[in-house]
Formats: C-alpha cells, sequence, structure tokens
C-alpha cells in the first residue's frame, strides 16, 4: 500500500477515537467504549452525551477540517506554505461582523442566530470585495489579491479596534471570549447548519486538488498544463470564503489549524495537494477535537478559550517541526 | 502548423513586439534569437496562447489559438518557461508526472503515465534523481528535469524559452539533440536561445529580433550574417564557416 494511503487510513482511523474519547472525557466521565451502551438504553449520561459532548465534539472536527482544509488550498493558490486560510480576509472580516453586533446591536439579540450570521454576512462581504478589488476584466492576479487580502485585513483590524475601544466591560468581555475562539455555543442547530456548508465546502476544495498541483510550477506554467486558473481561483476562494465564514461563525477566532495541519502532512507524506487537502481535513478536525477536549478539562471546571490552545499547541509544535526538519525538507 | 499574421502586443504604452508575420512549417526546429529585451519570451507566450495580441492573429493548425480550450491546448503545445520556483516538497517524479495533467481529467495516474515520465527522465539523464525533492536540485537539474516535464506532456508544439540556460555543454547538446529528434518525428519545436553558436548548429529557421521587430528570417546561414549582427546587438562580430558547414559565430575584440 502507498505511504500516503496508509497515513490517510491511519488519520481516518484516529478520527472518530479521538471523537469518542473527547465525548467521554470530562467532568462528568464516559468511558468511550460504554458510548453506544449508553445511547442504546438511555443509561445515565444520555443527557450530557447527547446534549452537551456530541454537538461540541461533531462541530469541532467540522470546523478543524475546514480551517485546515482552507488553509492548504490557500497555501497553493498563493504557491507559498506560510499562507493562512485568514488571507483573503474572510476572518477578520467576520471578526469585525461579530465585534458589530456585539457592541452596536447586542451579543444576544435575534437569539442564537444573531452573532454568527453577522460574522459569516461580514466575513463574506469583506472576501467579496478583495475579490472585487483585485479582479481586472475578468482576471485576478494572485498578486494582487494577497494585497487586497492584507488592506482589507488591516482595515477590518481597525474596525475590531475600534469596536473594542467603544465596549463597555459586558460587551468587552462576550467579545474577547469570541475572539478567542471556543466551542461553549456548541448546539445542534449550529451544528445543523455548520455541517451541509462543511460538506459542501470540502467538497468544492477537494475537487481543485489536481488543479492546484499543477499551481506549485507557477500560474503560467499551470496554464500551459490546461488548468482554467481563473476557475481555479475562483473556486478556491469561494471554498474558503464558505468554509473559514462558517467555522469562524460557529467557535470564533481559532488559529494556527490552517498553517499547523497542511504543514505536517506534507512533513509526512509530500506536497500532492490530492493527498494533502483530504488528509489536512482530517488532521484538523483530530486537532480541533483533541483541543477542544484539553480546552475544556486542563482547568475544569473553568474552560479555556480553544484559540488560546491551538496557539499554545501550534506555536511550539510549529517550531519543532521547522528545528527538526530544516536541513532535510523543504517546508 | 503555426501562422502569426501581423501580431503585436503592447503592453503599458510600449510596444514589446510587433509586426511578426511567420509560417512555422511542422518538423522544423525553430530558433528566436535577438539581444536582451528583443521580444523573444514575449513571442512565445504569444504562441503559447497565455498572452493576448493587441493586434493580428496567432493560428494552430489553421485555426485561432484562443479558440482552444486550456485543455486541449494543453494536449498541443507545451511551454518551457525559463525561471520557476516550487515551494512545496515535490519529487522530481511528481514533477515530471504534472505533465500528464491535460490528459487526466483529475483522475489518479496510471501505470502508462508513470511509464512515459520515466521514460523522459531517462532521456534527459535525470533518472537518477527521481525520487529527490524538486527544490533541492541546482539549475541545471532542475531545468532537465522541466524539459523531461514538457516531453510528458507530448505535445505536437514544443516552446522552449532558454532551455539551455544553466545547462553544461554536455547538456546544452544533449537537450538540442533531443529537440532535433523530436522533430524529425513530425513533432515542432520553437526555442528562444541566446547561444548564436548552437542556434547556428541545430536550428533549421531564425528569426532575428531586434526592439520588438524581425530583422531577419530564414536559414541560419542567411541570418547570421557579419552586417544583421553587428547591427542588431551593437558591437563588431566575426562570422567563420566551421569545418562542419554551419556558421560560427564570435563577438569581435578588434574592431576593424
Amino acid at each position: 500500500m502507498p505511504k500516503r494511503t496508509k497515513i490517510l487510513l491511519t488519520l481516518i482511523g484516529l478520527l472518530p477515537v479521538s471523537m469518542c474519547a473527547a465525548a467521554g472525557i470530562g467532568a462528568y466521565q464516559i468511558l468511550p467504549w460504554r458510548i453506544p451502551e449508553i445511547l442504546f438504553f438511555r443509561e445515565d449520561g444520555f443527557a450530557v452525551l447527547v446534549h452537551v459532548r456530541f454537538p461540541r465534539v461533531v462541530l469541532s472536527a467540522a470546523v478543524g477540517a475546514m480551517l485546515a482544509i482552507s488553509g492548504a488550498t490557500l497555501q497553493g493558490i498563493f504557491r507559498n506554505p506560510l499562507a493562512d486560510p485568514g488571507l483573503i480576509g474572510v476572518t477578520a472580516g467576520a471578526g469585525l461582523g461579530a465585534t458589530l453586533w456585539i457592541v452596536l446591536i447586542g451579543g444576544g439579540a435575534l437569539g442564537i442566530w444573531g452573532l454568527p450570521v453577522a460574522a459569516f454576512g461580514c466575513g463574506v462581504l469583506v472576501t467579496i470585495a478583495v475579490w472585487k478589488i483585485a479582479e481586472e476584466h475578468g482576471r485576478v492576479r494572485t498578486l494582487t489579491l494577497l494585497l487586497a487580502g492584507i488592506a482589507l485585513n488591516s482595515f477590518a483590524g481597525a474596525g475590531i479596534g475600534l469596536m473594542t475601544f467603544l465596549a463597555d466591560d459586558e460587551q468587552l468581555r462576550s467579545l474577547t471570549f469570541w475572539l478567542l475562539g471556543g466551542f461553549g455555543g456548541a448546539t445542534w442547530p449550529v451544528v445543523f447548519i455548520t455541517l451541509p456548508i462543511a460538506i459542501i465546502g470540502l467538497l468544492v476544495l477537494l475537487r481543485q486538488a489536481a488543479a492546484l498541483n499543477a499551481m506549485s510550477l507557477g500560474e503560467s506554467e499551470a496554464y500551459h498544463l490546461g488548468v482554467s486558473t481563473e476557475t481555479l481561483k475562483r473556486w478556491s476562494v469561494f471554498g474558503v470564503a464558505l468554509t473559514v465564514g462558517a467555522a469562524v461563525s460557529a467557535a470564533g477566532g481559532i488559529g494556527f489549524v490552517g498553517l499547523v495541519v497542511p504543514h505536517l502532512l506534507r512533513l509526512l507524506g509530500g506536497a500532492d495537494h490530492r493527498y494533502v487537502l483530504p488528509g489536512s481535513a482530517v488532521g484538523g478536525a483530530i486537532l480541533l477535537v483533541s483541543a477542544e477536549l484539553f480546552s475544556r478539562t486542563v482547568i475544569a471546571p473553568a474552560e479555556l478559550p480553544v484559540g488560546i490552545v491551538t496557539a499554545l499547541i501550534g506555536g511550539p509544535f510549529f517550531l519543532w517541526l521547522l528545528l527538526r526538519f530544516k536541513r532535510e525538507v523543504f517546508l | 502548423m503555426i501562422e502569426l499574421e501581423g501580431v503585436g502586443y503592447r503592453i503599458g504604452g510600449k510596444w514589446l513586439v510587433r509586426d511578426i508575420n511567420i509560417r512555422i512549417e511542422k518538423g522544423t526546429l525553430w530558433g528566436f534569437v535577438g539581444p536582451n529585451g528583443a521580444g523573444k519570451s514575449t513571442l512565445l507566450r504569444l504562441i503559447s496562447g497565455e498572452l493576448l495580441p493587441t493586434t493580428g492573429e496567432i493560428r494552430l493548425f489553421g485555426k485561432p489559438i484562443h479558440s482552444y480550450a486550456p485543455q486541449k491546448l494543453a494536449r498541443l503545445r507545451a511551454y518551457l518557461q525559463q525561471k520557476r520556483d516550487i515551494n512545496f516538497p515535490f519529487t522530481n517524479l511528481e514533477i515530471v508526472l504534472f505533465g500528464r495533467h491535460p490528459y487526466l481529467n483529475g483522475t489518479k495516474e496510471t501505470t502508462a503515465d508513470l511509464l512515459i515520465a520515466k521514460e523522459a527522465l531517462r532521456q534527459v539523464e535525470a533518472h537518477m534523481f527521481t525520487e529527490r525533492l524538486y527544490p533541492t536540485l541546482s539549475g541545471g537539474e532542475a531545468s532537465r528535469v522541466d524539459v523531461a516535464r514538457i516531453l510528458t506532456q507530448a505535445p505536437e508544439l514544443f516552446l522552449l524559452d532558454e532551455p539551455t540556460n544553466h545547462l553544461d555543454p554536455r547538456h546544452q547538446v544533449q537537450i538540442l539533440n533531443l529537440c532535433k529528434t523530436i522533430c524529425k518525428h513530425g513533432k515542432t519545436a520553437i526555442t528562444a536561445i541566446h547561444d548564436l553558436n548552437l542556434a547556428s548548429m541545430y536550428a533549421d529557421h531564425l528569426l532575428l529580433l531586434k526592439e520588438g521587430v524581425p530583422v531577419a528570417c530564414g536559414t541560419p546561414e542567411t541570418v547570421l550574417t557579419l552586417d544583421l549582427l553587428s547591427e542588431t546587438y551593437g558591437i563588431p562580430f566575426e562570422v567563420l564557416p566551421h569545418p562542419n558547414g554551419y556558421s560560427w559565430v564570435m563577438p569581435s575584440l578588434n574592431p576593424s
């Protein structure tokens, strides 16, 4: 069996294991192998599992998959292994939408839907703006796309800063929590909205894998190899805006997943996007399920924002990778 | 097989090439020569369909080049770029296999594709670093792997922008011999080339450009003449007959 198939199968095997572990462990301990029994006979712990743990675990898996595959896709589009899913403005845009909503309208308005819809809408709007700025005669230059992304990112950052400045103490607290990311708001309705977006987004992005391979040679080489580069860019940005928008709306700002996971996959099995994209999706899901578990157990009964956990693990881990492999492998 | 009719390309108010009228027959090896900035690469990129001509028309097999879908076009012509930088850890075999992209429709490469790629690597003497990572290669090694990639693409028309750059004499000759063999098999090759002696030895036809305008077009003997070269490059030249029949061209040290 080829090495990459083995890696993918191992990851696919690890995902349910990590999800069961995360569903079991917590203030109320449930042994993971008793989960089917509890579900079937509705024993003690049924309510905790079904109403508290499962939505969190499923949502964190979906968010992790979306962030990681988006990171891998944008790294392919920009031909730069340091690209982050936030580069096209969707993360900062969603952050701006959320802060505007919290400070100007009130976090609780329109129930649980107001905040995520505002975040998603604003994230997508900012990405469309980035795209439109970079578009010229129906063509989008990758460099202009990158620069427009940077410009609008800083603009949205200023907006977030202004809202933070204007916020009162209570708003500031919910704003901070939102920006640091977490799954405290994970309920089934949120899962049911996020999951279809995740599936559509993942399918769209997975289809770009072969063209992204050609793109790694350069944009004109990709064209000479028969890739419709404009179509590739359009679908990729569409998929990334959709998935990252949904991820940020559901869980706030969670960094590092989109950067670390594709790298790890490349170090394990090489750069072929037909392997890196699906591998990143599954690996990102495992990573975020684990981070979510860590965030609510490490200082229990309190809960650490997941964004802090991913940065805390991601930063040193990334450095370790860098030092360990810098002589052997190009990052 | 390719016709250029009144082709010109202007960007930022400046004409990069102008008034190009050439007809390239199947099975010939063409060389585009001229000083830096003469428009050799621009002309190749126009012929590849990557750039849209400002004036005139380019036809491949009788049809305007832009009437072909990108994938169809990629099966007909391949392009070897001058510089390439790849930031991902792809192996050389993977890079060469990208040449099969126009035939795969997103499916996985078959054993046949793999054989084609390995044969191409062998032809450019790059088979010994099949599994090495492309970003770790030297300039010359990378060039050979890139040539293997466009061989794997198996097109009718090869467009090569400075294919002998970074190569030692052995591999320069090897790549050009390969072009010659390809043309003998009914394919066509156009190469932008700075080395006038290699151009003289290998090309069937030369197009001499200066500031985007054709100065001369014809067989190497008719193009590589003292007057044309001195005028185009702005330095004195010496042209001698080589014992094997082609012209031997040298910049001259002592202006006479």
